[in-house]
Order: structure tokens, then C-alpha cells, then sequence
């Protein structure tokens, strides 16, 4: 656990970055700090490693005042990562992955296996432990800075807008491939961002700043969206917060249509509807075909592929997205294997979300708080 | 210093010729350099060729070839003209890589764009890339600069009318003030063409200084 | 002239014998690697510092800068008149070799201070502070990660003081000392041009030749994840765009001196 007391970083030019910040962040758990720019995230982290030493306050890791640990020995025992990745270019990735083991001293081969166990954790194989970082994508170099990071096995990780250097897609899948680690590990976690979308999608908990250092709320993600404590986080929060807030309201029992269905290269012509869905030979849905307008067989390239689909025990934001994006408003709900378990309209899918309880989520810091 | 003020005149008189041994070189080196340096960046296959054989005349030892130029050039020993078209080949060694390098720095985007607004090739080089090569270039220029003072006073040994003639005076008298003095006056002389480079590099760069970026 | 000159270089005479052209080239090589070692030992630590620290920038920038501007046959005449009399016990030699390899230390300590520097200066900021956040020490982010990025610009400002070093080792000869510069001075003497012809292509060649050397060590001194098939310039290209590495060696951009042969050594000089 880490705990910031009573932390204010003033700078020697007089600017304050971090005012009086008091924040818990638990073992095991993604604390994110989230902020527009300028509001002293960076600064805050970076206090954790005393990269930056704060102006008055305590960080205490596990209980022990970090001010009183020797600076380097604490570093070693933090993973840090950051946006760039900062890899060392005169390293090959391996190399790079290697480096805090071999900074305290562990064996050779243990740290070898360990590194190579580590790339192939982050996806990233064999084939690339021997090059250099300037033959990595800029996602890839990310991956490898992350798994540097972890090489040592820190119990805290570090992450200063890890994710932010890569474009949305390839930004999706690092998030995604990170939280998978993340729940074999275990890791402490502060990760800073400016992305509320990111620190909703990652944190357990999440701590927005505003400008001057000021913590103006920390809250898990589903409170935070449902309560925010007043109008700069309601407006950092986002216009969206309604629709985004069912992400974390798993689907109740939807009422499901059976759905008509024709298989890829079937004809299309008998059946009598605007839209059919077409499916493989393992009932997974394709696409949807308007049958008027094929005569034949339903070829891949006459599927529209507009439409989204949702897993049955996913969240009502995923459903209800289902339901608007396909072409013929029926939208496509599959079980965990990704086989059709029926569609859903969208009125079907706001009825549920009228019927269901407006989440209440116990604020952690604030227990009496309405529950709007 | 009474050495000094004794000689006023002569250090006057010694320092304006040294000033255009080293100084129109400069200018002619950077001319020169110039269409050379856009070649080697045009084509790139000319690139390792120019910058490696150009530099190359950079290895000529000035000694010999203040003795030995009069004899191509066919004129009289002590022409400046020789000194001036040595000291030009010494700029032009120095130049060449740095105006290909100062050309490679201006970013591909803004080449690009300014292509397709329109400009030629031609109109590019002059209104684009030059400008915005312009620090880098200038960089080199101040190296040069430096260089040529130092160079032209090693025309001394042939005896000509430079700054470096107080050094082989006190040299052969045994007497220190000459020496001293000669070595000041070109370090000021260097220093003061550093610092019209300099003047000239910013006024041709308003832009940096509005976002107080180094030159 | 050229003909003359060539037989100048061929005639056995000038190949054996203590004043011959190999004889000459040893001492000239002598004096240069004496020269460039002590100017090593004072500006690539005091280069690294600045670099690392950050401090002293404006006081070691400068001061290269003026050492720059001290004409060398000044400072050489200024410290044989100095020192002579302080050798004149010893054996001959010395009360002009010595002066000769202050000047020329002199001459190399700026390319070489501003190499460290640059090169140090310009690793990717990034890389810094993620060493220093994994817990290296200072002395640990030098060793190994400021000065191992800083290979390509070092050997860059070392290669041109070589250069330098190795044409202005000739002006030896003016005050009486050995080396290469002996044929120029001789020859201009007794107006013997193709001597100081072929003295200087031998001067030329040599320059040359030593470059190369250092080229081939610089390849196997470097890392290849520095030189390698894909540059600072399409990493920039591929990783979104903002490395500090990338921006950093664009702006330091400035050539160190002299340059010649292979264009791949500078970070800096990639075509991009
Ligand atoms: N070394 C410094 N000296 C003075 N002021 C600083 C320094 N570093 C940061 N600041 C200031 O402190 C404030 C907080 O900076 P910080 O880097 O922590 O912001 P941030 O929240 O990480 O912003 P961003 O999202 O842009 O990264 C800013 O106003 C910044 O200008
Ligand atoms: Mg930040």
C-alpha cells in the first residue's frame, strides 16, 4: 500500500504542483490519477520513486516512511514506466528487459528466463529479444518497457501516461493485454493519465486532480460517473457519463428473440424479412445481408458488418451499443464462446436499464454520500 | 601594452588584411558550398562522395599549400589572391557537409508541403529550405570562421601581410609583446566575426527568437 | 610538377635513413597521438560532466570556443620563447617538441569537450530518466547508458581533431621539430616544390588512413541499436513521432568540425 500524508510539492520557481495530497493506494489495485495537464500527476508519481522530493508531507510504502530509504535502493524495488518507454537505444530489447535484475544482482540465466518468460507475457516472442529499439513500433517499444519494468518483480508499479504515445487501436489492446497481467499479479499500481476514458477502463479506484495539485475526487469508476462531487469533475467526467456508466452494469436478463439465421454461401431468397443474419458453420454471427438485393448465394463480401455484438454477461453499455449499431436495430447477443444466443431491440435494452436499480456503489472515502 | 599602443597603426593595418584573408573566403567558401551542399542532399548517392572528398581538403596542411598554390595559380607569392583561394578552399572543406546536414534538418513535412503549395524547386530551396537550414549553417559557418583566422596567420611563414607577422617578429627578436599581441588581436578578430555570424544568424531567424529557442 | 613529385615519393632515397618519409611519419604520428591523448584526458571528462550535470555548459562552451580562436603558430611561437629556456638543459629536442604538442592538445580539446558534451547532452531524455527511476545510481546512468549513447558524437569530435591535429602537427617543423612538416619546411627552403608536394600528400594520406582506422573501431565500439539499419530518423517515424532523441539530435545538429570519409558516424548527419 501506498500512502501519500499530507504531500505538497512547491517548486523552486514558487509553482505548486501537488497540494496537500492525502490518498491511499491499496496492495494489489490500479489507483489512477487522472487530470487535465498541468495538474500535477506526473509530479505526484514521480514523488512516489523521489525522482522528485516532495516539499513537506510523507510517502510511505507498506508502512515504511520512503523519505528515509536510500533513493536508489528504493527505485529498485518500484517499476517505472513511462510514455515514451525511455528505452536505452545502445541496448538490444533483452538487454533493456534485463537491467534492474542485473542492477541487484541476480543470477544470469535466472534473469535470462525470467526476461524471455517476460516478452513472451507482453507478446512480444523470441524473434525480438535480439533487436534494438529502434526496430520496434512504437506499441511494441511500449510492451518492452513495461516488461522491463516488471523484470525485477517489483510489488509497485509505476506507470506515467504509459499507453498515451500509440494510437487508439493498438492504445485498446495494450490496455487490455495490461489488465490480463494484471489480474496474475497483483501489482500496486499508480498509473497517471489525462485519458478519463483510460483511467475508467483501468483503475480500481480513481483520483481526479485539478489544476494546482488538488485532489477533487477519488472514487471507484462506476461512482464516479453515477456522483460527481461537483461540476469540475462532473464536466472532466464528460458528457457521455450516463451511456458510459452502464459499462460497469453487467446485462440482466435481457428478453431474447430467436433469431432467423442462414449460413455463409446459403441463398438468401425464401426468406422474407429486410435483414437476415448470416452465420458460420459455428453459429458465430458475420454480418447482416439484405436478402432483396442478393440473388444466389450470400457471399463474405455482400455482409454488412456495421453492427456490434455483445456477449451475453458483458455490460448494458455493449448491449445497447449491439442494439443501435446493427442495420436492422435487432441487436446481436452471443454467449461466451461467441455463438448466437438470440438479438435484442432497443427499446427491449432501455426498458432493462429503467428497470434495473441506479447503481450504488459505496464510496470509499465519503460512506454517507447521497445515493442520488 | 605600451608595445600595443606604440603600434597601433600597424595592428590596424595587419588586422583589416587579416580580416579580408579570412573573411572573403568565408563568403566565397559559403557560395560555393552552397549549390554543392544542395547537391549532395538532391542526389544522395553524392552525398558520402561530397562530404568525404570535400573534407578531405580539410587534411592539406596550410604550410604547404600557401608555397605551392602560387605555382598552380601562376601568381606572385605574395598575392592575397593565393591566400584568398587556399583560405576559400578551406571554407568550402568545412561547408560542403554542413550545408548538406543543414538542408537534411529541414524537416520532410514542411518540404512537402511547401511542394504542394505550388513552389518549385527552384523557389523552394530559396524560400524554404535555405531559411530554415540557416542555423545549422550558420553553426558550421562560426567553426570556419575560427578556423580561417588562425590559418591565414600561418601565411606568416611565407611572409604574408597578416596579423601573424607579429609572431614571427617577436619569435625572431625573442621578445614576447609582438606575440601577445598578435595572438589577441586574432582572437578578438575571431570573435568578432563570431559575433556578426551571429547577429546576421538571428536577424534571418525571427522565428526562433520568438520561442527563445538556441540557434 | 606531378611527375616530379611522384618521383620525389618513389625515390628510394627519401624511403630509409632517419630523416625519411617513414621515419617522419612515425614521429608525426608520435606527436599527434601524444597531443590527442592528453587533450582526451582532460576534455572527455570534463566534456561527460558537462553533459551529465548540466553545469559549467556556458563556462566549458565558451572557453572551447576561445580555445578555438588561439591561432596556433602564435601559441606555438609564444611557448617555445617560454619554455626554451626552461629546457635548455635537456636534450635538444625537447624545447621544441614540447610546445609543439601543447599546441596541438590545445587545438584538439574543443572538438573532443564539444563531442562529450553533445553526445551526453542529446541522449534521449527518456532513457535518462527511466534509468534513474530503476534505481542507477548517477554514476551508474553514465556508465551505462549516457556514455554508451554518446559513442557516436564522441568518436565524431575525436575523429575531427585528429584531422586537425594530424595537418597542423606539420607546423612542428617551423620551429625546428620533427614530423612530417620537416619536408615542407625543408622543401620551401631550397624551393624544392615536389618535396613539399609529396610531403604534403603524405600528410593527406596519413590523415586519411588513420580516419579510416578510427571508422572501423568506431563500428565495433558503437552499439548497433545506434548505427544499425534503421536510424534515429525512421524511429521517429514509427513511434509516433516525439522522442526527445530524435528532437534532441536535430536541434544538436551542428557539425563538430572537419568531416570526411564514411557519413553513417554522426547520429546527426543520417539523410533522413
Ligand atoms: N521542474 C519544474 N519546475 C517548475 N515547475 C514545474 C516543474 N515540473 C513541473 N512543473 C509545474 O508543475 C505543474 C504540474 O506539473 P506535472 O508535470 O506534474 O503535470 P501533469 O499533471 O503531469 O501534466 P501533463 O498531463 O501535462 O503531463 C505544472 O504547472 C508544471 O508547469
Ligand atoms: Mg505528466
Amino acid at each position: 500500500m501506498i500512502v501519500f500524508d499530507g504531500v505538497t510539492k512547491k517548486y523552486p520557481d514558487g509553482t505548486v504542483a501537488v497540494h496537500d495530497l492525502t490518498l491511499e493506494a491499496p496492495t494489489g489495485k490500479i489507483t489512477v490519477l487522472v487530470g487535465p495537464s498541468g495538474c500535477g500527476k506526473t509530479t505526484s508519481l514521480r514523488m512516489v520513486n523521489r525522482m522528485i522530493e516532495p516539499s513537506s508531507g510523507t510517502i510511505s510504502l507498506d508502512g515504511k516512511d520512503t523519505g528515509r530509504m536510500k533513493a536508489s535502493e528504493l527505485r529498485r524495488g518500484i517499476g517505472y514506466v513511462i510514455q515514451h518507454a525511455g528505452l536505452f537505444p545502445n541496448r538490444t530489447v533483452l538487454d533493456n528487459v534485463e537491467t534492474v535484475p542485473r542492477l541487484v544482482g541476480m543470477g544470469k540465466k535466472e534473469t535470462r528466463d525470467r526476461a524471455m518468460q517476460l516478452l513472451e507475457q507482453v507478446g512480444l516472442g523470441a524473434d525480438y529479444a535480439k533487436r534494438y529499439p529502434s526496430q520496434l513500433s512504437g506499441g511494441q517499444q511500449q510492451r518492452v518497457g513495461v516488461a522491463r519494468a516488471l523484470a525485477a518483480d517489483p510489488p509497485v508499479m509505476l506507470m506515467d501516461e504509459p499507453f498515451s504515445a500509440v494510437d487508439p487501436v493498438v492504445r485498446d489492446q495494450l490496455q487490455d493485454e495490461f489488465l490480463r497481467l494484471q489480474d496474475d499479479l497483483g501489482k500496486t499500481i499508480i498509473f497517471v493519465t489525462h485519458d478519463i476514458d483510460e483511467a475508467i477502463k483501468m483503475g480500481d479506484q480513481v483520483a481526479v486532480m485539478r489544476v494546482g495539485g488538488y485532489l477533487a475526487q477519488l472514487a471507484e469508476p462506476a461512482y464516479l460517473l453515477a456522483h460527481p462531487v461537483d461540476d469540475f469533475v462532473a464536466d472532466f467526467v464528460g458528457r457521455d457519463r450516463g451511456y458510459r456508466g452502464l459499462s460497469f452494469q453487467a446485462a440482466p436478463r435481457l428478453p431474447l428473440a430467436s433469431e432467423r439465421t442462414i449460413t455463409l454461401g446459403e441463398s438468401a431468397r425464401d426468406v422474407d424479412d429486410d435483414w437476415v443474419l448470416v452465420v458460420d458453420g459455428d453459429n458465430h454471427p458475420l454480418g447482416w445481408v439484405e436478402p432483396r438485393r442478393i440473388d444466389g448465394e450470400v457471399t463474405s463480401e455482400r455482409l454488412h458488418r456495421g453492427g456490434t455484438v455483445a456477449r451475453a454477461s458483458g455490460p448494458l453499455r455493449a448491449v445497447l451499443d449491439a442494439a443501435l449499431s446493427s442495420p436492422s436495430r435487432r441487436g446481436v447477443v452471443v454467449d461466451d464462446s461467441g455463438a448466437l444466443v438470440g438479438t435484442v431491440r432497443p427499446h427491449e435494452v432501455l426498458t432493462a436499464i429503467e428497470e434495473a436499480e441506479r447503481p450504488v456503489v459505496e464510496n470509499p472515502d465519503n460512506p454517507g454520500a447521497p445515493a442520488a | 601594452m605600451t608595445w600595443f599602443i606604440d603600434h597601433l597603426g600597424e595592428v590596424w593595418d595587419l588586422g583589416r588584411q587579416h580580416a579580408v584573408l579570412a573573411g572573403l573566403p568565408l563568403l566565397l567558401g559559403l557560395l560555393i558550398a552552397l549549390p554543392l551542399g544542395w547537391l549532395a542532399r538532391r542526389f544522395r548517392w553524392l552525398y558520402a562522395p561530397f562530404t568525404a572528398g570535400f573534407g578531405l581538403l580539410y587534411t592539406i596542411p596550410s604550410l604547404a599549400l600557401f608555397v605551392i598554390l602560387p605555382l598552380v595559380t601562376g601568381r606572385g607569392i605574395l598575392d592575397p589572391f593565393n591566400v584568398i583561394v587556399a583560405m576559400t578552399l578551406y571554407t568550402v572543406a568545412l561547408l560542403v557537409r554542413t550545408v548538406a546536414d543543414g538542408l537534411g534538418s529541414v524537416p520532410g513535412a514542411v518540404t512537402n508541403a511547401a511542394t504542394a503549395m505550388g513552389y518549385t524547386p527552384g523557389k523552394r530551396f530559396f524560400a524554404v529550405e535555405l531559411p530554415l537550414a540557416v542555423p545549422v549553417i550558420s553553426a558550421g559557418l562560426r567553426v570556419a570562421a575560427v578556423s580561417n583566422v588562425s590559418i591565414v596567420s600561418v601565411g606568416t611563414v611565407i611572409g604574408v601581410q597578416q596579423l601573424g607577422l607579429f609572431f614571427s617578429d617577436g619569435f625572431n627578436r625573442q621578445f614576447y609583446d609582438p606575440i601577445v599581441v598578435g595572438i589577441v588581436a586574432c582572437i578578438v578578430l575571431a570573435l568578432l566575426f563570431d559575433a556578426v555570424i551571429l547577429v546576421v544568424t538571428r536577424l534571418l531567424t525571427p522565428w526562433l527568437r520568438a520561442t527563445g529557442a538556441r540557434a | 610538377m606531378i611527375a616530379s613529385t611522384w618521383q620525389w615519393l618513389t625515390d628510394p632515397v627519401n624511403w630509409s635513413g632517419p630523416g625519411s618519409i617513414p621515419n617522419q611519419i612515425l614521429t608525426h604520428l608520435w606527436y599527434s597521438a601524444i597531443a590527442l591523448f592528453v587533450a582526451s584526458l582532460i576534455a572527455i571528462p570534463a566534456g561527460l560532466a558537462i553533459g551529465h550535470t548540466g553545469r559549467g555548459r556556458f563556462f566549458g562552451v565558451n572557453l572551447a570556443a576561445a580555445a578555438r580562436a588561439i591561432p596556433s603558430l602564435g601559441l606555438l611561437f609564444l611557448m617555445v620563447l617560454w619554455l626554451f629556456p626552461k629546457f635548455s638543459g635537456s636534450s635538444g629536442s625537447a624545447a621544441f617538441v614540447v610546445p609543439s604538442l601543447i599546441v596541438l592538445a590545445v587545438l584538439a580539446i574543443p572538438p573532443i569537450l564539444a563531442g562529450a558534451y553533445a553526445g551526453v547532452e542529446g541522449v534521449d531524455p527518456a532513457a535518462r530518466d527511466a534509468a534513474k527511476g530503476m534505481g542507477m545510481t548517477g554514476m551508474q546512468v553514465l556508465r551505462r547508458v549516457e556514455i554508451p549513447n554518446a559513442m557516436p558524437l564522441i568518436f565524431s569530435g575525436f575523429r575531427s581533431a585528429t584531422l586537425q591535429v594530424i595537418a597542423t602537427a606539420t607546423l612542428a617543423a617551423v620551429v625546428g621539430a620533427d614530423g612530417l612538416g620537416r619536408f615542407l619546411i625543408d622543401g620551401q627552403k631550397i624551393r624544392d616544390y615536389p618535396q613539399m608536394a609529396g610531403g604534403s600528400l603524405v600528410v593527406a594520406i596519413l590523415a586519411l588512413v588513420v580516419d579510416l582506422l578510427l571508422g572501423t573501431i568506431q563500428r565495433y565500439a558503437v552499439s548497433p541499436g545506434l548505427t544499425g539499419r534503421r536510424t534515429s530518423a525512421s524511429r521517429r517515424g514509427r513511434s509516433d513521432g516525439v522522442s526527445g532523441s530524435a528532437e534532441s539530435a536535430g536541434r544538436s545538429n551542428t557539425p563538430l568540425d572537419v568531416e570526411i570519409s564514411d557519413p553513417r558516424r554522426t547520429v546527426d548527419s543520417q539523410p533522413s
